[in-house]
């Protein structure tokens, strides 16, 4: 986590910003223009804006392809800023939204409906919602009951986790059939994700990160570490919690729709600490834009790369983001760590 | 003015300091002696409100610190710690952190603030590495540059634990010089060191600590005349008159 950045000086961090803000932006056009059917850019354009247009375009824009775009980038500004809050809470480096029990929670929650009931499997955004909620809310009670450290909650994390994987493997052996929408979901993807499953996660994603933003100083000074952050009049204790609270929201509304894709949340953060430095602000609103690109990218090119068949965008993701992290870390060797 | 009224602190149940009374006088450099474990850094933190107290109470001018939000007491005393987190961030936006306690909503630091952040980094002669990562500071350098946030807090009373630890000899005169220079400013300075000749010769006052309790608390002549450092430290302390003042030396205890 300790690393010098490359962007040092106000003035570079400000271009680099502005840039990282056109990102998401040209991938989100792209997204909608590109996909395994083509289309005119003009007919695009028709559809979105509600001219007149061929129906199977307007079709494929509103129902498929918009969706997608806006789950995608929902998804990866979610899980990175959500990773951001997480490492600089718990001061470590590997914390990911995994580590606080939200995918194990989620994960638990979507087998158990796929082994009760076949045909709810329309409510799994809900069930993995719940279900990461539950996660982190046991992992964070848990920790306030031992003392609530870091180490005390990373411990819980583990320890949760741990169960939820054992109930999700004891599910797929006593209902066998369940392992298919299981496998779906541990993947993560956004396929025929539709704007009504997508609309109250949307909300909960936006305004979780309008606070999160606004409690940038806060997290500054929670860097300090605890001693320090207390003697600079901090309430280190219910800052840590809210926090965690907003991660776990953020998080869980992300993989709601979009499964299990635990790699942003550390990559992303990772690569604006490098590049950045750990300001909070520049580092969080970074991690949402480049969250929101790196997603959206990977997603498209789940969709195109061999098309008409679809891969899976978690693939996408570790194939893509693992070998630039690894070319970032040798970048910088040498540098104190 | 910070007082401790038979105060008695620790942790999970176990008192480390028991029945301490003193007051942190403005104006004066106060240095907590005593061996390792003595309870010195478990002092300060109830002191600050960082461990509450089991026993007895901490009065910030005359008001129990219980009665305090976190951000009063901050406004009241600042506290530079013994370990710390170095997050990769430039030394003048790492002094700013100090005037976190005066901020309020949106929580932005204003040209006033900058305008203390600065001073307060010339004051412990950090000001040329304002731009500098924390990170690439030596050691020294990055002590100065939490002393100069320390200052930045503005408060009356200044706590210190260990701040001469692992800083060269120039490094440990300067931080003393500073301890002075906010003595003067009438500040309360309390230092926790482990250098018995450097404190003898630089406090204005001393307290002696040994398994929790205060053992004395007065000048460092009185203190050395005591002959309690010895009892304390089981080591012999001497003192010269130098051509450069009254030096303080300790030698192995002769049997």
């Amino acid at each position: 986590m300790k690393s010098l950045q490359i962007f040092s000086t106000r003035r570079s961090n400000g271009i680099f910003l502005a840039g990282l803000c056109i990102l998401p932006l040209a991938a989100a056009a792209f997204s909608l223009l590109f996909g395994p059917v083509k289309l005119p850019p003009g007919q695009a354009l028709n559809a979105l804006t509600g001219r007149e247009a061929d129906p199977v375009a307007v079709r494929i824009i509103l129902y498929s392809r918009l969706p997608r775009t806006c789950a995608a980038m929902l998804a990866g500004a979610a899980l990175a800023v959500s990773g951001a809050v997480i490492q600089t809470v718990l001061d470590n480096p590997l914390a990911s939204p995994g580590v606080i029990g939200v995918n194990s929670g989620a994960g638990f929650a979507v087998a158990f409906l796929c082994a009760a009931s076949p045909p709810a499997q329309q409510y799994t955004p809900l069930a993995a919602f719940c279900g990461a909620l539950a996660g982190v809310l046991l992992v964070t009670v848990l920790s306030q009951r031992t003392g609530a450290s870091r180490m005390t909650v990373v411990l819980a994390g583990v320890a949760i986790s741990a169960l939820f994987s054992a109930g999700i493997d004891a599910v797929v052996t006593l209902v066998p059939e369940a392992v298919s929408g299981i496998t779906d979901f541990r993947i993560g993807g956004f396929t025929g994700v539709t704007m009504v499953q997508l609309t109250p996660a949307a909300w909960l994603i936006l305004v979780s990160l309008g606070i999160v933003l606004s409690l940038s100083r806060q997290m500054d000074i929670l860097a300090l570490g605890s001693d320090t952050a207390q003697s600079l009049g901090l309430s280190v204790r219910s800052v840590r919690f809210i926090l965690l609270v907003l991660a776990a929201a953020l998080a869980g509304a992300a993989v709601s729709f979009g499964g299990l894709m635990g790699f942003v949340g550390l990559v992303v953060p990772h690569t604006m600490r490098r590049l950045l430095g750990e300001s909070s602000f520049p580092l969080l609103l970074s991690s949402a834009l480049g969250g929101a690109f790196f997603v959206t990218v990977c997603d498209l090119l789940a969709r195109v790369l061999f098309s008409p068949f679809e891969l899976p965008v978690g693939i996408i993701l570790a194939f893509t983001g693992v070998p630039f992290f690894l070319w970032l870390l040798f970048k910088q060797k040498g540098v104190r760590i | 003015m910070i007082q401790l009224n038979n105060l008695s602190a620790g942790y999970s149940g176990n008192p480390v300091i028991q029945n301490v009374t003193m007051k942190f006088t403005p104006g004066k450099v106060t240095v907590l002696l005593g061996p390792n474990g003595s309870g010195k850094s478990t002092l300060l933190k109830a002191a600050l409100g960082l461990l509450p107290p089991m026993g007895g109470e901490v009065l910030y001018d005359g008001v129990d610190i219980r009665q305090l939000k976190r951000r009063q007491i901050a406004q009241k005393a600042a506290f530079l710690t013994q370990s710390r987190n170095t997050p990769s961030i430039q030394a003048l936006r790492m002094v700013l952190h100090g005037r976190f306690p005066y901020l309020t909503y949106p929580r932005h630091y204003g040209r006033q603030d900058y305008a203390i952040a600065r001073s307060a980094m010339n004051a412990t002669g950090s000001l040329q590495h304002e731009d500098t990562n924390v990170l690439q500071l030596s050691g020294g350098q990055r002590q100065s540059v939490y002393l100069a946030m320390a200052l930045a807090q503005d408060t009356l009373t200044v706590f210190m634990d260990e701040p001469t630890t692992y800083l060269d000899i120039s490094r440990q005169f300067q931080v003393m010089q500073t301890a002075h220079t906010l003595a003067l400013e009438g500040k309360a300075v309390v230092l926790v060191l482990h250098d018995l000749s450097l404190t003898l010769r630089e406090a204005d006052c001393i307290a002696v600590f040994q398994e929790g309790r205060m053992l004395c608390h007065d000048t460092p002549d009185s203190v050395y005349q005591s002959g309690i450092l010895e009892q304390v430290f089981g080591v012999s302390v001497h003192r010269m008159n130098t051509p450069h003042g009254i030096q303080y030396y300790c030698t192995r205890k002769e049997v």
